[in-house]
């Protein structure tokens, strides 16, 4: 936190979001503006979810590598939780499932945890699928087996699996930093939740704002070529003007990150929208009233993380583990 | 009105005063528990909610320390102490699952959670007795100050499904009318640990409390048990 690039990231942050909470506030208090109230209470409930979402995300920076871990992890069980909850087993997948939650997934943020990078990334799309395979066999109930088995790999990859690259980027070394020091590498991983959070949004703006072709009209009736295309390229944009605050990444390194990003979180907000629509909800929370719906929050998340990840290693060239 | 099998005992209309008098107030067993009980059974409560991921709904309903009996659909062993749990920790000491003591009394820990941390009024099911009928013992256990859960399937459906209420929910209603009978529905619970099973799978499950309602006068006990029946399907939406 002694180095200028982490004071100049943290304090334009704080900047933003308190000149938007200000702005929030002030909309709220004049409803004579003729803008829209629900979107103001739209703006505003999203401008608290990142109040605490900086405030959680610095108190496990400020504790250290092992504390952002288990935050992602735990962030994992619920996602899973709640992908698990609406996706329909039958009793024969159920001993399958209490491996998978209290054995794989808790073992593979260890080793993420311990930087074992050889191992976590066969762990669970080759261990975890052979076990879950033969373990529902074993239960002896083969209707729409694969379908089964299917589901409980995809709930593994999408909220465990994939999630887990982002605090795997502080494993990364960096050039010029010591072991000890882990400033830069939090400070990627910032950057890339900052640049997921930016593209969402700027996708609801663009497709709001230009949005006339969507894309799959039965998937999401709001996600549209417009929004990726404009996010994609606002999302460029901010990495671009960014980069020095991402320490592997020269200038266009950063923004074909930044572009990466975007289409990668557009992906994943389409992918559970469509896994919503088949289950007949409109967001994971409906089923746990007054809860968001931890799945929702970090779906785009989910599918950037792991590209990011490889982006990092390729674009550096370093060597994990 | 034909009512099928008039109960054992003459349904003789109870009011609270009455149960006063006759017998005396049974001891206030939240009072006496020890203090680490009571904190077991917070504990438990929390880890019981965190497990089983309940989310609680009160709908047209509102949680009160009144005398009330709960009664829910069965799924999973979970049941009783999930929705105890998801009582406000001021109801919940006031609050007595009705649970089988085949299940129950097996085993010093479990016998150790029923009657001290619970508090749960344990029923034989093998072997009932005329002169000791669960629903008499129920309205001795509740005396004046207690609530009770109860599940009035008999057992934990096989098929997810809600199956026939029995007779006992009708009996203790015509006992005692002053009771608020609450709907409860358990929803996904029977996924956290379904029948056979030892080990919870953590996923996310739902109790909802529906509006209290009461046994209508001169209601025939196979209408009042089909009424009771779907105010607990119409919780699930």
């Amino acid at each position: 936190m002694n180095d200028n690039r982490t004071i100049a990231l943290v304090a334009g942050v704080l900047a933003l979001l308190t000149a938007a909470t200000a702005v929030g506030q002030f909309l709220k208090r004049h409803p004579d503006r003729g803008l829209d109230p629900a979107a103001i209470r739209t703006f505003n409930n999203r401008l608290r979810g990142w109040w605490i979402l900086c405030t959680v995300l610095a108190a496990a920076f400020w504790l250290g590598t092992t504390a952002t871990v288990i935050l992602f992890g735990l962030v994992s069980f619920w996602a899973l939780r709640e992908f698990i909850t609406l996706t329909p087993t039958r009793k024969g997948d159920h001993r399958a499932l209490f491996w998978v939650f209290f054995l794989f997934t808790p073992l593979h943020y260890v080793l993420v945890g311990l930087n074992r990078y050889d191992v976590f990334s066969v762990f669970l799309p080759v261990y975890a699928t052979l076990f879950v395979l033969a373990r529902v066999a074993f239960a002896g109930d083969y209707k729409r087996f694969l379908e089964r088995t299917a589901k409980i790999q995809a709930g593994l990859v999408v909220c465990v699996y994939c999630l887990s690259f982002a605090p795997a980027l502080l494993q990364i070394p960096i050039a010029g930093a010591s072991d000890a020091d882990r400033t830069g590498n939090f400070r990627l991983l910032f950057f890339l939740i900052l640049l997921v959070q930016f593209a969402d949004c700027m996708q609801y703006v663009w497709s709001r704002m230009l949005g006339q072709r969507l894309v799959a009209p039965a998937v999401s009736s709001n996600r549209t070529w417009e929004g990726l295309l404009g996010s994609a390229t606002s999302t460029a944009l901010l990495a671009a003007a960014l980069w020095w605050a991402a320490p592997p990444f020269q200038l266009w390194q950063a923004t074909l990150a930044g572009l990466v990003v975007a289409v990668m979180g557009f992906a994943g907000g389409m992918t559970m929208s469509a896994i919503k629509r088949d289950r007949g909800v409109k967001d994971y929370g409906t089923l746990v009233v007054g809860h968001g719906g931890v799945l929702d929050r970090i779906d785009s998340m989910c599918f950037a993380a792991p590209v990011f990840y490889h982006i990092t290693l390729l674009i550096t060239g370093v060597k994990p583990g | 009105m034909t009512v099928s099998a008039a109960p054992v005992e003459d349904a003789v209309m109870l009011s609270p005063a009455d149960i006063a008098d006759k017998e005396p107030v049974p001891p206030l067993r939240a009072a006496v528990r020890s203090p680490f009980c009571r904190a077991a059974g917070l504990g438990l409560a929390g880890l019981a909610r965190l497990l089983a991921g309940a989310s609680v709904r009160w709908i047209a309903s509102q949680p009160d320390t009144c005398q009330r009996v709960y009664f829910a659909n069965h799924t999973s062993h979970l049941d009783a102490l999930v929705v105890w749990s998801s009582l406000p920790q001021s109801v919940r000491e006031l609050t007595r699952p009705v649970a089988a003591k085949d299940y129950w009394s097996r085993g010093f820990v479990r016998r150790w959670l029923a009657e001290e941390v619970f508090d749960a009024i344990l029923i034989d099911r093998t072997d009932i007795k005329v002169h000791q009928s669960p629903v008499d013992m129920m309205i001795r256990e509740a005396g004046t100050t207690h609530s009770l859960i109860v599940f009035p399937e008999g057992g934990r459906s096989v098929t997810g499904e809600i199956g026939e209420f029995k007779s006992g929910l009708y009996y203790l209603a015509k006992k005692r009318p002053d009771l608020e009978l609450i709907p409860v529905h358990i929803d996904n619970l029977n996924r956290v640990l379904p029948r056979g099973e030892f080990l919870p799978v953590p996923l996310l499950s739902c109790i909802s409390f529906g509006p209290p309602m009461w046994l209508e006068r001169g209601e025939a006990k196979l209408d009042f048990l089909a009424r009771s029946r779907r105010a607990v399907l119409a919780l699930k939406e």
